[in-house]
């Protein structure tokens, strides 16, 4: 029996597609057998991080309505061992699909894969609810920035309201230069004030527009940082307890002399 | 210990530090907000306390969340309740 998670943030644009892909194909490098769910209808997104936009055929919709057995909406990844999509509808709207069937989808590929793993929609409407129905547990993306943390701490409210009550973090799009200036909340300041327990935290990192514009996830790029996040956070999801890695890869001197005068060691981590 | 860097930067109020209260202060009405029952609840528990005092009026009886601006220019979050009294009562005979 697999375990289903959510990926939800209340707003929109903070990574929450970018984070289901390279959680999910981590998970599959690690041997685990994974299904990502586009819950996103109408504004199907997934399907092109990945890379899998032409092999489409049925979708999610599709297999909940009866129109194609499940297995024929399962895209199954050529690259990657074990990893499969099941895309959104585009051309339906949100309402297509009730919570109840939702949780009857999630309930069946819980018995065929060890993670179901819910691309959530931006906002707390139909499709948020929908997102929600089958999860067993719920990750909340956020980046360090007023307006979103304050929409993760709303969807915390709201997940908890649901019975999904001890969501872990993952603070996205992390600036190491923009902590230490003092221009960017920090990874205490954004858990002290949401008060849930840190999944992980992936650095701000352009590799991750360069994945996504050949369709291949960061998690397979050794040199990328946010990659290496990612793996991280997707081995403390099958329960390994990995450090946060230094965000710091070159200590100016600068750096290391401020350090020495203030006494204090230096906080950035993933 | 003195820190050398922080006494030639203006760390004091760096954009990280003013983003961080103002998140705090709105997160306090958001969560209130978040179950609307809750300003009930303290609402019957303030009546509960102040009858044995006083008679008020419930129908008049005004209570929110709100800012309150402080001498050093900040906000700070504040209970503010309004208690219409009808009669206060005669304590010793009450406890009796
Ligand atoms: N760690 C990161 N570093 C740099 N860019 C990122 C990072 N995470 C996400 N992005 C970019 O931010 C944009 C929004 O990400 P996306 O995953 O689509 O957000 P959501 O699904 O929450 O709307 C995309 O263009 C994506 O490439
Ligand atoms: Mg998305």
């Amino acid at each position: 029996m697999g375990e289903v998670i959510v990926i939800t943030s209340g707003k929109g644009g903070v990574g929450k597609t970018t984070t289901t892909a390279n959680i999910g194909t981590a998970l599959a490098l690690e041997g685990k057998k994974v299904v990502l769910l586009d819950a996103d209808i109408g504004l199907r997104n997934l399907d092109v991080v990945l890379g899998l936009e032409n092999r489409i055929v049925y979708d999610m919709v599709d297999a909940i309505e009866g129109v194609c057995r499940l297995k024929q909406a399962l895209i199954r990844d050529k690259r990657f061992e074990g990893l499969y999509l099941m895309p959104a509808a585009q051309t339906r709207d949100k309402n297509a699909v009730t919570p109840d069937q939702m949780q009857k989808l999630c309930e069946e590929l819980k018995d065929q894969f060890d993670y179901v793993l819910i691309d959530c929609p931006a906002g707390i409407e139909q499709g948020f609810k929908n997102a929600i129905a089958g999860a067993d547990r719920a990750v909340v993306v956020t980046v360090p920035e007023v307006s979103a943390v304050r929409d993760a701490d709303r969807i915390i409210g709201l997940l908890s309201a649901n019975d999904l009550h001890s969501p872990q973090l993952i603070i996205n799009r992390l600036r190491a230069d923009m902590v230490k200036r003092g221009d960017m909340m920090d990874i205490n300041d954004t858990i002290d004030i949401l008060g849930i327990d840190l999944l992980g935290v992936v650095p701000d990192d352009e590799k991750i527009i360069v994945s996504s514009n050949r369709g291949e996830p960061a998690v397979t790029e050794s040199s990328s940082l946010a990659g290496k996040a990612y793996r991280n956070i997707a081995k403390r999801i099958m329960g390994e307890d990995v450090p946060l890695l230094s965000l710091n890869e070159e200590n100016t001197l600068m750096d290391r002399l401020r350090r020495f005068f203030s006494g204090k060691s230096n906080s950035s981590s993933i | 210990m003195f820190d050398f860097f922080k006494f030639f930067s203006k760390d004091d109020n760096t954009s990280k530090d003013i983003a961080r209260e103002r998140l705090k202060l709105v997160l306090v009405h958001d969560r209130a907000n978040i179950s609307p029952r809750f300003l009930e609840m303290v609402k019957g528990d303030i009546i509960k306390v102040i009858s044995d005092y006083m008679e008020i009026d419930e129908k008049g009886f005004d209570i929110r969340l709100s800012r309150i601006e402080q001498e050093d220019n900040n906000y700070t979050s504040a209970l503010v309740a309004n208690i219409p009294i009808k009669k206060m009562k005669n304590i010793g005979k009450n406890k009796g």
